[in-house]
């Protein structure tokens, strides 16, 4: 959607099936269809998501990429096709991984880019690798506006007689650029390969890297520690002058026998604190083996991230230290998958209530309902035990546990929870029908019956433990 | 009881012992239990803030210390800061500790893999200084390794509560076994009194100081965490106390 008067900049397949193109209005496309979902148009947002792309292919396809805004990407995959076993090889995995992130997308490899953009565009195939040497019998059947002229020009010429490039192709190139100048020449120049089109490709982003050779080879310990603090350094210089922090770095020790020993730490937050990441890489040089010594060393940031400055205020409270360097240290010495923060998670079953988060993650919005009692402790498997209970919404009168008959002295319940039919078919009647209970020592236990107590599709009716009060 | 009533001259002698450790060791202050009956046992009128402190369960809490984890969120739910809670078995479940004040934003949970790297994680989360408080469930808490640990919580003034849990009944003996905490609980689940309708009430717990630096022992019966993370002494036992201290004022005139 653009401007006040609301033009369709974009659709779908099935909007385009059910007759809406761009350029339309919004009142007309709603009064096609009245309960038309329109997104604003984000172009900014677009070029960003591009250029992601563009970068991200730059990794995988080839060397030479670069974004053709509004829609498109340009790859130059001379030589670079065989590792996908050709140009349809690229062509299939390209479409194959946008489809699986849900992005429809037509991809076309033709011997110039004028050619590719056109039969990308206004091609009928959506997925095609045209023959060199006949490719221009496949553009010369597509329509003018194919040839990436401006609109009015597209028009003129059409008004002219000449509907396809061929049309255009066989007029004389003097009354033509007469006419119009030297775009359709040029344009059509470029899609036959007349002429060359370079194009300016991105480039993909330099690592911050640092590194120190040694005249002698190095391996005591406190000499790679000290050589550590070094590089470390000189990277928190190069980092402030880039204007960027730190969210990985990689340390590599290069062995006088060529072998590389290397350590990896990862940074909650971006960073560019000299003895937080001292720290963090001294912390592992223990696993480094220098071998018969270490000749080179190098810190290279994989990952960085913009950091800027920020005011910090000696008014009032001393400041406290920033927990994210703990969580940094914690999560490189023992994983970081280990280090987490539990959120709620709208759910009535216990063990999907919660969900772990990434520690430093923001302050999250849900909290569990206080009215409902939950154990201190819950049990990954509710553990089954043998009970007596009256049916069907008595607690039980006693149960076995691991072994050992406890007495119910006193109860709560039922709390009854019932199985979320929306996510699984298999949940639909599944009910179950939570008792707080303790026994004569004091103890308080969890217990549940599957099911309701009267009904067996609402369960098997056994009892199971499923956590410990305090 | 032994002890009943104020003793100047022991007062005294602990101010000055006090000052005499004091040259070497950093006052963080103390967390008092709001509690009258337990905050006069302790030194200082609450729970020492820079400095470790053990917790067991008593009975089955051994093997499941939910009540002793219980005890130790409503003491970290009165502090200010995040919480660092290291433990090995991953069956601690947040919505209990958000009843017991301890909001889950607060808390960040470190799993470790075995009894050392709990200890090293343990010891980093006092040594960093910047959390509120650090809560580890270890099984094994050597002399040594309780005296890093104390000291790692002397240096920042952070507030570290070792939740012991063993993985059975019977290594719970090692309880006994000495270490440098400052103090050290036993928190057990006793039988409520029946309410005058069906159902369950607060939870009673049975807490003994079995140990206490600068202090003596002694176990209270209380209630267990209400929202904001307090105990409270029960109602029947606090009308009873009262009486029996009638009893004695009668007795002694």
């Amino acid at each position: 959607m653009e401007g006040q008067r609301g033009l369709l900049t974009a659709a779908n397949a099935a909007a385009r099936a059910i007759g809406l193109v761009p350029g339309m209005t919004v009142a007309q496309a709603q009064a096609l269809v009245p309960d038309l979902q329109i997104l604003d148009a984000e172009p900014d947002a677009d070029r960003a998501a591009l250029e992601k792309l563009a970068r991200w292919s730059l990794r995988r396809y080839a060397p030479i990429i670069a974004p053709d805004p509004p829609d498109g990407l340009m790859l130059d995959i001379t030589g670079a096709a065989h590792a996908f076993g050709g140009p349809e090889g690229v062509l299939h995995d390209l479409i194959q991984r946008l489809a699986e992130v849900g992005t429809a997308a037509r991809a076309i490899c033709a011997p110039t880019y004028g050619a590719a953009h056109a039969l990308a565009r206004y091609g009928a195939d959506s997925l095609r690798v045209v023959d060199p040497l006949d490719f221009a019998a496949a553009i010369g059947a597509l329509p003018i506006a194919a040839l990436r002229l401006d609109d009015d020009m597209v028009l003129t010429l059409g008004r002219l007689g000449l509907e396809t490039i061929a049309d255009l192709e066989a007029m004389p190139r003097a009354s033509l650029a007469l006419r119009f100048g030297s775009a359709p020449g040029q344009r059509l120049d470029q899609a036959f390969g007349r002429l060359a089109e370079p194009f300016e490709p991105i480039q993909p982003p330099e690592p911050i890297t640092v590194e120190r050779r040694f005249a002698e080879p190095i391996g005591a310990p406190e000499t790679l520690a000290r050589y550590t603090g070094k590089l470390v350094d000189e990277l928190t210089r190069r980092l402030e002058e880039e204007g960027v922090g730190a969210r990985r770095l990689d340390l590599s020790f290069h062995r006088v026998d060529n072998r590389i020993e290397a350590i990896r730490a990862g940074l909650a937050k971006p960073s560019r604190d000299r003895t937080q990441m001292t720290r963090l890489l001294c912390d592992r040089l223990e696993t480094v083996h220098p071998g018969f010594g270490i000749e080179r060393m190098q810190l290279t940031v994989p990952l960085a991230e913009p950091l800027t400055f920020h005011m910090v205020s000696n008014l009032g409270e001393a400041p406290v230290p920033d927990v994210a360097a703990l969580v940094d240290l914690l999560g490189n010495r023992i994983g970081e998958g280990r280090l987490f923060r539990v959120a709620a998670r709208e759910s009535d079953i216990p063990e999907r209530s919660v969900a772990r988060i990434a520690p430093m993650s923001d302050p999250t919005e849900i909290r569990w309902p206080a009215a409902w009692p939950r154990p201190t402790r819950l049990f990954a498997r509710p553990e089954p035990v043998d009970t007596m209970a009256l049916l069907p919404d008595h607690p039980p009168v006693h149960f076995v546990w691991r072994g050992v008959r406890r007495r119910v002295t006193r109860a709560d319940g039922p709390e009854r929870i019932y199985g979320e039919w929306h996510l699984s078919d298999a949940e639909f009647l599944g009910v179950r029908d939570y008792f707080q209970v303790e026994d004569e020592t004091g103890a308080r236990y969890w217990l549940f019956r599957n099911g309701d107590g009267m009904d067996s599709a609402t369960g098997g009716q056994g009892w199971f433990l499923h956590g410990l009060f305090a | 009881m032994t002890e009943r009533g104020p003793r100047p001259h022991l007062t005294t002698l602990r101010a000055r012992i006090a000052r005499i450790e004091g040259a070497e060791r950093r006052s963080s202050g103390t967390l008092p239990f709001g509690l009258d009956a337990i905050d006069r046992r302790l030194p200082g009128g609450g729970l020492a803030l820079g400095a470790l402190h053990e917790v067991a369960g008593g009975a089955q809490g051994a093997t499941d210390a939910a009540a002793a984890a219980l005890f130790a969120a409503g003491i970290l739910a009165r502090v200010k800061g995040k919480i660092l809670w290291c433990m090995t078995q991953s069956d601690l479940f947040a919505p209990a500790l958000a009843l017991a004040g301890l909001d889950p934003d607060r808390v960040i949970y470190v799993e470790a893999r075995d009894e050392t790297s709990l200890l090293s994680c343990f010891e980093e989360g006092l040594r960093h200084g910047g959390l509120g408080g650090v809560i580890a469930e270890a099984a094994r808490l050597s002399m040594t390794a309780s005296r890093r640990l104390q000291l790692a919580a002397e240096s920042t003034g952070t507030i570290g509560i070792a939740i012991r849990r063993w993985r059975r009944a019977a290594e719970a003996s090692d309880f006994g076994q000495p270490t440098a905490a400052a103090t050290r609980w036993r928190v057990t689940s006793v039988p409520t009194v029946p309410l005058p309708v069906p159902g369950v009430g607060r939870p009673r717990w049975f807490v003994e100081l079995i140990r206490c630096r600068a202090g003596e022992s002694a176990d209270f019966l209380v209630e267990g965490c209400d929202a904001t993370g307090h105990l409270a002494l029960p109602a029947d036992l606090a009308d009873r106390s009262a009486a029996s201290q009638a009893w004695l004022q009668r007795a002694a005139s």
